[in-house]
C-alpha cells in the first residue's frame, strides 16, 4: 500500500512538472515567421524525467534516514584522500605521482590539451583564493570577479600604455586588487551576511560597467588586445612554447597557494577565521577583532584574484569587460561549494571537476550553467560540507612527560 | 516643462514595475528573512509565458482583448506556481540551516532558472506583441505620457490597493503579518506556516508576474537575462524603502524609478545601471535598514 | 572585604525602544570576589553582561575595570573584543561555541587576544610563531585539565553533552586570562550530579584568586558560592548584602525568592 501511496505521489509530482514547464519547454513561437511548434516529447521528457529524480531523490532520503547513526562511517567514507594525506608515506609517494604527472603533461599531450589544464589551473587558484573569503571566514563574496577584473585591466592597461611587462606587474596587480579589497571591505564587511552578498554583487558589476562604460579608460566592450605573453627571463616565446610556459607558471601558482593557504588555515588567523563563520558575538566576546580579521580574509582572497586577473591577461593577450560577469564569480562559488567549503583539497577537485568536465563532454558544454546553478542548489540541500569535507584538525600537544613518550 | 512631466510619468512607469517586483522581495524577507535571489527569474518567467501565450493566440487569430486577459491570467498562474515550487524544493529543506545556505540556493535557482529559459527557447531579444493599443483620448497629451504608462500606473495603484487589502483584513494576511513578526510565536498560536510561506511567495510571484508582463509590452521585447537587473534594482528599491516593510518597497521603487528618469534624462543615460548599483551598494553601507524599516539589535 | 575593587558600575542604563532593560544600576565586584547577580527572569541581568562587555552600547552609566596594581580604565564605548583584551570575559546563556571547531581549538581561541602572529607568521612560521602557538596549545591544554575536559580535546564541541558545553565555555573564557569572570547562568540545564560538579569547578577557580561575577538562578548554588548578592528586578538593584543578608531582605523575598527560600 505505501508503495502504492508512493507512486501516486511520484506520479502527481511528474504531471505537476509538466504542467509547471509547459509553456516553456513545449511551445515554441517564433513571432516573425509567425508560426508555433508544438514539441510534445518535451512533456513526455519532462514527466519521465521527473519521475526518476522524484524516485531517488526519496530513495536516497530513505536510506541516510535508516543509515543516521551510523554517520561516522560516512565521515570515513569521505575521507580516504584524507586518510592518505595523513600517512607521511603514502603522501610522500601521492606528490611524486602528482608531480610527474604535472610535469609530464604537457609533454604527452597537445597544446590544447595544456591550455585547458591551465585555465583549469586558474580556476584552482580562484577557488582557493575564494575560499579564503567564503569557505574560512564565512563571507559571501559575490563580486569575487572585481578583483579578478582590477588585476587583468592593471596588466592591460600598464602593458598597453607603458609596456610593462609581466613579472612588473604581477606583484602590482594582486596588490591593487587587495587595495580594492580593504577600500571596500572597509565599509561593507560590518553588514549582515546576506547584505555583504549582495553589495559585493553590486560592486562587481559597478566593476563591470565602469569598464564597459568609461570607454577612454578601458576602451569600452571592445576591450585591448595584444597585451604581451609573459616572458621567461627576458625571452619572448613562440606559441607553443608560450603555452608550455604558462601552464608551468600555473603549476607553480597552485603548489605556492596550496602551501600559503595550508599555513593560514593552520595559524592563529585561520582559526579566528573559522570562529568567526561560526559565531560572530562569541567570537568578539573572546577578544577577536571581527572587522580587522574579516578584512584580512577579505583582501587576501582579492590579491589572489588580482594576482590570477595579471595571468589571465598574459595568457589570453586580450581582456574586455565580457569576461568579468556576475556569471564568474558564481562559477568560482559553485568550485568551493562543491569541493566544500573551507576545504583545500576539495576546492582543487571542484575546480578539475566544473571546469574540465564541460571541456571533454562536448555535447553537455551547453548545459554547463545549468548544471552550476542545480549544483549550487543540490549541495546546499543534500551536501552541504561539500564533496571533500573539512577535516577535524588534532594537534599534538606535549604536555606531561607521560604524553611525550607515548607519542 | 513637459519634458520634465514627460520624465516624471516615466520615472513613477518604472517605479510602478520596480515596485511590483519589490513587494515579493520585501514580503519574502519579511516572513522568512531570506533574500530570494530568484525572484528576478520569476518576473522573467511571468514575462516569458505571458510572450509565448499571447504570440500563439494572436498567430491563431484571437482578439486583442481576449489575448491579454489570457496572457495575463497564464502569467500570474505560472509565476505563482514556479514561485511557489521553487520554494517548496530550494528553500524550505534549508528553513533550519545556516543563513547563508538558502541565500546560496537562491543564487543557484536564479542561475538555473535562466539556463533553462535559454536552453528550452532561445537567447536571442524576442519581440513582444503590444498587448496595449494607444487609447484614443489619450492623444492630445501622447507627447507626455503614452498609453501604456497610464495603463502601468492604473493597474499598479489597483494591485497595491488589493494587496493592501489582502494583508490588512483576509486571514491569510493576518497570519502573514503575525508570521512575520514572530514565527515561533505564530506557530504556537496554531497558524500553518507552511500555508503562510507558500501564500507568500504565492503572492509575490503573481505581482512580479504582472510586472514582468506590462514591462515586457511595454519595451516590446525580452529575453531570458531581463530578469537579473530588473530583480536587482527592485531589491536595491525594497532595501531603499526598509527591507520587510510593504509601503517602504512602493516608497523605495517610485524613489528610485524617479531618480534614475531624471537622471536619465537629464545627466546622461551611460551610466543608468551604474547609477542603481552605486545606490545599492550605499545605501547597504550608509542606512541598511531603509527609509521605513527599524533598526534592530541582535538579541544576545 | 576591602580588597580592591576590580569592576566598578555606576550608573548603567540601557533603553530598547520603550523598554527601559537596565535603570540606573551600580554595581561592584573587589578582587578575588564571588559576587551573584539575581533576578527573575527579564530582570536584565543579561543586559547587564551585555552593556559592560560591549555587546551592546548602554544608554548611559559608566564601567570601569582596576587591574591589581594598575589604574582604573573605563571601558565605556569599548568594542567588545577590547573589553575581553582590558580583562572582562563571559560565559552566555545560550551557549555559544564553535561547534564545527574541536573542544581544544574552542579554547585556542581564547588565547587569541593574548597572541600576536598575524599572515606574515602564519605564512612563514618563524621561531618566534611556533614558539607561541606551542604556548597557546599548551596553556589551551591546561584550562581543559582544569574543566576536566582534557580528554574530549578532539571532539567537535557540538558533541559534547550539554553540562560538558557549558564547561568548555568557561575554560575558552578562562583561556582569555580575565581579571574578572562572568559567568551567564552556567548551571542552567545541568542535572544535579553535573551542579555539584560545577560547583566544585567554579570554587577551584576562586581558590586560584579569579574574581567572578555569576549569574544564576538555582538558589543553593548562589548561597553557597558567592561572598555578596545583588538583586535585580526590572532593570533596578533592589537589594545588595551577604547571602544572609538577600534571604532574610523582604523586599527580595516578596519580589523573586517567596517559597523557594522557605521550602
Ligand atoms: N536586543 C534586545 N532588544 C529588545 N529587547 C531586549 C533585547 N535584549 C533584551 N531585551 C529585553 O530586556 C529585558 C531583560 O532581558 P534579559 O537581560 O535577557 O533578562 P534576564 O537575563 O534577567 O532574564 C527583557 O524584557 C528583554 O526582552
Ligand atoms: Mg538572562
Amino acid at each position: 500500500m505505501a508503495v502504492f501511496q508512493e507512486l501516486k505521489k511520484g506520479v502527481l509530482i511528474s504531471l505537476w512538472f509538466v504542467f509547471l514547464t509547459f509553456p516553456v519547454m513545449v511551445i515554441k513561437v517564433d513571432p516573425i515567421a509567425r508560426t508555433v511548434t508544438w514539441r510534445w516529447m518535451n512533456a513526455l521528457y519532462m514527466a519521465v524525467g521527473t519521475f526518476i529524480i522524484y524516485t531517488l531523490v526519496q530513495f536516497f532520503i530513505k536510506r541516510r534516514g535508516r543509515s543516521k547513526p551510523a554517520s561516522t562511517q560516512k565521515e570515513a567514507g569521505s575521507s580516504v584522500i584524507h586518510r592518505l594525506l595523513d600517512n607521511p608515506r603514502r603522501r610522500a609517494m601521492l606528490f611524486v605521482v602528482l608531480a610527474v604527472a604535472a610535469i609530464a603533461f604537457p609533454q604527452l599531450l597537445s597544446s590544447y590539451q595544456t591550455n585547458v589544464m591551465t585555465t583549469a589551473l586558474m580556476y584552482v587558484v580562484l577557488g582557493l583564493g575564494l575560499n579564503i573569503v567564503v569557505g574560512l571566514a564565512g563571507l559571501l563574496d559575490l563580486g569575487f570577479v572585481a578583483f579578478y577584473a582590477v588585476g587583468a585591466y592593471t596588466y592591460a592597461l600598464l602593458n598597453h600604455h607603458f609596456g610593462l611587462g609581466f613579472w612588473t606587474i604581477l606583484p602590482v596587480g594582486g596588490l591593487l586588487a587587495a587595495c580594492f579589497g580593504i577600500l571596500l571591505g572597509f565599509p561593507v564587511l560590518r553588514l549582515r551576511g546576506d547584505y555583504l552578498a549582495i553589495v559585493t554583487l553590486g560592486f562587481g558589476e559597478i566593476i563591470r560597467l565602469v569598464l564597459e562604460n568609461w570607454g577612454e579608460f578601458s576602451k569600452g566592450p571592445s576591450g585591448i588586445s595584444n597585451i604581451a605573453r609573459p616572458s621567461l627571463f627576458g625571452m619572448e616565446l613562440d606559441l607553443h612554447g608560450s603555452i608550455v610556459f604558462n601552464y608551468y607558471l600555473m603549476v607553480l601558482f597552485v603548489i605556492f597557494t596550496i602551501f600559503v593557504v595550508n599555513r593560514l588555515q593552520n595559524s592563529r588567523l585561520g582559526r579566528a577565521w573559522i570562529a568567526l563563520r561560526e559565531d560572530e558575538i562569541a567570537c568578539q566576546a573572546m577578544g577577536i577583532d571581527k572587522h580587522r580579521t574579516k578584512l584580512v580574509a577579505f583582501s587576501l582572497g582579492a590579491f589572489w584574484a588580482g594576482l590570477m586577473g595579471v595571468v589571465f591577461a598574459g595568457k589570453t593577450t586580450f581582456v574586455n569587460p565580457a569576461s568579468f560577469t556576475f556569471m564568474e564569480s558564481a562559477i568560482i562559488l559553485a568550485i568551493v561549494v562543491l569541493g566544500g567549503m573551507g576545504s583545500i583539497v576539495g576546492v582543487i577537485l571542484g575546480a578539475l571537476i566544473l571546469i574540465l568536465m564541460p571541456e571533454y563532454l562536448r555535447g553537455l558544454s551547453q548545459y554547463r550553467m545549468l548544471a552550476f546553478g542545480a549544483i549550487l542548489v543540490c549541495m546546499m540541500i543534500f551536501r552541504p560540507q561539500g564533496l571533500i569535507a573539512n577535516i577535524r584538525r588534532t594537534y599534538v600537544y606535549k604536555k606531561t612527560p607521560n604524553d611525550a613518550q607515548a607519542s | 516643462m513637459d519634458y520634465f512631466i514627460e520624465l516624471l510619468f516615466s520615472g513613477l512607469t518604472r517605479g510602478s514595475i520596480y515596485a511590483l517586483i519589490a513587494l515579493g522581495y520585501t514580503m519574502v524577507y519579511g516572513i522568512i528573512g531570506l533574500i530570494n535571489f530568484a525572484h528576478g527569474e520569476i518576473y522573467m518567467i511571468g514575462a516569458f509565458t505571458a510572450f509565448i501565450v499571447a504570440t500563439v493566440l494572436s498567430i491563431y487569430g484571437f482578439p486583442l482583448l481576449a489575448i491579454v486577459i489570457i496572457a495575463g491570467v497564464a502569467a500570474v498562474v505560472w509565476a505563482a506556481s514556479y514561485g511557489y515550487t521553487i520554494e517548496k524544493i530550494a528553500y524550505k529543506p534549508l528553513r533550519h540551516a545556516p543563513r547563508l545556505s538558502p541565500l546560496i540556493s537562491a543564487i543557484g535557482m536564479s542561475i538555473f532558472l535562466q539556463n533553462y529559459v535559454l536552453l528550452a527557447q532561445t537567447s536571442d531579444f524576442l519581440p513582444f506583441p503590444r498587448l496595449i493599443r494607444d487609447f484614443p483620448f489619450m492623444e492630445p497629451i501622447a507627447h507626455i505620457i503614452g498609453s501604456t504608462d497610464l495603463v502601468i500606473l492604473v493597474t499598479t495603484v489597483v494591485v497595491m490597493v488589493i494587496l493592501t487589502l489582502i494583508i490588512k483584513f483576509s486571514m491569510i494576511g493576518k497570519a502573514m503579518r503575525a508570521t512575520s513578526q514572530d514565527r515561533t510565536m505564530a506557530t504556537l498560536v496554531g497558524i500553518n506556516v507552511n500555508r503562510v510561506i507558500s501564500m507568500t511567495f504565492i503572492i509575490g510571484s503573481s505581482l512580479a508576474a504582472i510586472g514582468g508582463l506590462l514591462i515586457a509590452s511595454h519595451i516590446g521585447q525580452i529575453n531570458f537575462y531581463i530578469g537579473f537587473l530588473a530583480g536587482i534594482k527592485a531589491f536595491t528599491a525594497a532595501v531603499l524603502g526598509g527591507i520587510g516593510s510593504v509601503p517602504g518597497a512602493v516608497l523605495g521603487s517610485m524613489i528610485l524609478g524617479l531618480t534614475e528618469s531624471f537622471a536619465t534624462g537629464y545627466v546622461s543615460s551611460d551610466y543608468e545601471d551604474v547609477f542603481a548599483f552605486s545606490l545599492l551598494v550605499l545605501i547597504l553601507i550608509f542606512k541598511p535598514s531603509g527609509l521605513l524599516g527599524k533598526a534592530t539589535n541582535q538579541k544576545v | 572585604m576591602t580588597s580592591q575593587p576590580i569592576l566598578e558600575v555606576s550608573g548603567l542604563t540601557m533603553d530598547f525602544g520603550g523598554i527601559r532593560a537596565l535603570n540606573a544600576l551600580d554595581l561592584d565586584v573587589a578582587s578575588g570576589e564571588i559576587v551573584a547577580l539575581i533576578g527573575p527572569n527579564g530582570a536584565g541581568k543579561t543586559t547587564f553582561f551585555n552593556c559592560i562587555t560591549g555587546i551592546y552600547t548602554p544608554t548611559e552609566g559608566n564601567v570601569w575595570l582596576t587591574p591589581p596594581g594598575g589604574k582604573k580604565v573605563s571601558l565605556n564605548g569599548l568594542k567588545p573584543n577590547k573589553v575581553t583584551e582590558r580583562g572582562l570575559a563571559r560565559t552566555f546563556q545560550n551557549i555559544r561555541l564553535f561547534s564545527k571547531m574541536t573542544v581544544l581549538e574552542n579554547v585556542m581561541i581564547g588565547r587569541h587576544c593574548r597572541t600576536k602572529a598575524f599572515i606574515l607568521g602564519a605564512i612563514l612560521r618563524d621561531p618566534r610563531t611556533r614558539r607561541e602557538e606551542q604556548d597557546i596549545l599548551e596553556t589551551s591544554y591546561a584550562m581543559l585539565e582544569k574543566v576536566g575536559l582534557a580528554e574530549h580535546c578532539d571532539e567537535f564541541a557540538e558533541n559534547l553533552s550539554y553540562g560538558a558545553q557549558r564547561r568548555l565555555e568557561i575554560a575558552r573564557a578562562l583561556a582569555t586570562e580575565p581579571l574578572l569572570l562572568l559567568l551567564d547562568e552556567p548551571a542552567a540545564g545541568m542535572n544535579p550530579q553535573e551542579t555539584i560538579e560545577l560547583e566544585g569547578l567554579i570554587k577551584k577557580i576562586s581558590r586560584e584568586g579569579q574574581a567572578i561575577l555569576l549569574i544564576e538562578h538555582d538558589m543553593k548554588l548562589v548561597m553557597s558560592l558567592s561572598d555578596r548578592i545583588f538583586v535585580m528586578d526590572y532593570g533596578r538593584k533592589i537589594a545588595q548584602g551577604t547571602p544572609r543578608e538577600i534571604r532574610e531582605n523582604p523586599a527580595v523575598i516578596k519580589a523573586y525568592l517567596g517559597e523557594e527560600v522557605d521550602a
